[in-house]
This record gives structure tokens, C-alpha cells and sequence, in this order.
């Protein structure tokens, strides 16, 4: 019973706050909107029982990546003022074309779906499992994946680094940065 | 939906998170097709990203309990919507600078 208070408040939490994120008018309200998305969904994986999942989301999710966001805002907007609105048409027939969208999942969904009711309450994930399949070489484990995407991090840093940076149009100013 | 209220008061079945997860990833479709602004967009699509890896988590763990591969696939989508997020906030970051704002309509012209 607790479980499914818990869940539907969740659920709600992130229903209304993901219209909202993409319905606002001002962008750090949205930002902030999505913040509360991210969270909630911290709190499904909680609900089920991915604690590793949890700390992940928390801290790369509503950690890292809001603080990106935040910064990008700061950075590219004046306060207090709206957004440019999108044409009306525009907006017409994007939110027809995706409630169509969700009226047609929903309804595969709805009948389609396997009725699963609940998942078999085994221990909890152990951190040792979850560290032997990220750093094991054999059938289902995952350490070629887990070193590309540490390149990939590598590549991402070095590129926004790239792009980012103010580019004074003389190649002796990067001799020195080097 | 019937049976989704009859089961109220036990646990929760697999089909409410994949409506949550719906509603959020259409909200992202929405905000992706309406907004103008290059971060508002960027938000559309880490709603839609987010949806992705609730599903990856619930199908793990209703109907393959013994594995982890939902698990491992929304980790690496969590890395990867990362650096594709320190991206494209640099590629804005930069339009700004170059454009005085940073709207989607101002990108008409490239350089080549």
C-alpha cells in the first residue's frame, strides 16, 4: 500500500512537472521544472530497488547536468524575460501530432502489454554484482563498453573545451595556452 | 485501465511506469517541436532521454529479474546524455556569441 501512495504521487509529480517543463514561458522555470522530473525519476528507480541506479541519476542527472544547464542560462539569457513564442500554427499541430502520438501508445500499451504485476523481491543488487559485470571481459558483462565511454567523456571534454572557447584568430595565443 | 484501479492496494503493476514514461516522452516531443530557444529544445530532449531509461529499468526488472542488461543500458544512456548535453550547451554557448541570442531561427547561414 505504501508502495503505491508513494508511486503515484511520483508519478503525478512527474506527469505535471514534464508538461510544464516544456509549456513555460521563462527558461529558468523550466530548468527547474526538469529538475523535479529528474528527481522523481530518482525516486522510481528507488521504487525499484536500483540503488545504484538512484545515486546515478541523482548525481550525474540533477547534479551535473542541471548545474550545466544552470550556467548555460546564466550565461544566454537576461533575466525575467520570456522566451520567444513558436508561430500559433506551429503550436497547434505539434500538440495534435503528439497526442496522437500518445493516445496510439497508449492504447498499444493498454493492450498490448503483458499484465506483470509485481517483480520478484529477490536480495538486493549487490555492488559487487554490478562492479564484476562492468569490469568482467566474459558473455554479459560490460568492460569494452564502460572503456569507450570513458574515451567518449574524454572526446565530449576536449570538444566542448574546443568550442566553447573564444577564438582570437592568431595561432600564437594557443602556443602559449599549450 | 480496469484492472490498473481493481489492483489498487497491491503492488504496482508494470503497466503504470510505462504511462508515466510515455506521458514524459511525448511532453518531450511536444517541447521539441514547439520551442524556439536552442536550451529549451536541449530540455525536450533530455525529458524524452529520461523516459527512455525508466523503460530500460522496468522491463529489466519485471521480466528479466536475474539480469542487468536494462540496467547497464540505462546507465550507459545516462553517460552518454552527459557529453551529448556539455556539447551541445558549448555549441550554444557559442551561437550566443555569435548571434546575440539563442533562437533556432538565427542559424540560416553557415560559414562553408
Amino acid at each position: 500500500m505504501t508502495e503505491q501512495i508513494i508511486f503515484y504521487i511520483l508519478a503525478i509529480v512527474i506527469a505535471v512537472f514534464s508538461i510544464l517543463a516544456v509549456t513555460s514561458k521563462q527558461v529558468v522555470r523550466s530548468a527547474t521544472y526538469l529538475l523535479f522530473v529528474l528527481l522523481g525519476t530518482a525516486g522510481i528507480y528507488m521504487l525499484l530497488n536500483y540503488y545504484f541506479l538512484f545515486a546515478v541519476q541523482v548525481s550525474v542527472y540533477a547534479g551535473g547536468i542541471m548545474v550545466l544547464f544552470i550556467m548555460a542560462i546564466f550565461l544566454t539569457h537576461k533575466p525575467g524575460i520570456d522566451v520567444n513564442p513558436q508561430d500559433s500554427w506551429k503550436v497547434k499541430s505539434s500538440a495534435v501530432l503528439s497526442l496522437a502520438g500518445l493516445v496510439l501508445c497508449g492504447y498499444i500499451i493498454l493492450n498490448n502489454v503483458t499484465r506483470v504485476y509485481r517483480f520478484v523481491k529477490g536480495d538486493e543488487l549487490q555492488m559487487q554484482d554490478i562492479g564484476t559485470a562492468m569490469m568482467g571481459t566474459d558473455k554479459y558483462q560490460y568492460l569494452l563498453p564502460f572503456e569507450v565511454i570513458s574515451v567518449l567523456l574524454l572526446a565530449c571534454i576536449v570538444g566542448a573545451i574546443l568550442i566553447a572557447r573564444k577564438d582570437n584568430g592568431n595561432d600564437e595565443n594557443i602556443n602559449k595556452l599549450d | 485501465m480496469g484492472e490498473f484501479l481493481i489492483n489498487a492496494g497491491g503492488p504496482i503493476p508494470m503497466i503504470g511506469f510505462q504511462i508515466v514514461s510515455l506521458i514524459m516522452f511525448f511532453a518531450g516531443i511536444y517541447g521539441f517541436f514547439t520551442r524556439r530557444n536552442l536550451i529549451m529544445i536541449l530540455i525536450s530532449v533530455e525529458l524524452i532521454l529520461n523516459a527512455v531509461d525508466i523503460n530500460f529499468a522496468v522491463f529489466n526488472r519485471y521480466l528479466y529479474p536475474d539480469q542487468m542488461e536494462g540496467l547497464f543500458f540505462a546507465l550507459f544512456g545516462i553517460a552518454i546524455a552527459a557529453c551529448e548535453t556539455a556539447v551541445a550547451i558549448a555549441i550554444i554557448i557559442n551561437v550566443y556569441r555569435n548571434f546575440g541570442n539563442a533562437d533556432v531561427d538565427n542559424i540560416k547561414h553557415l560559414k562553408g
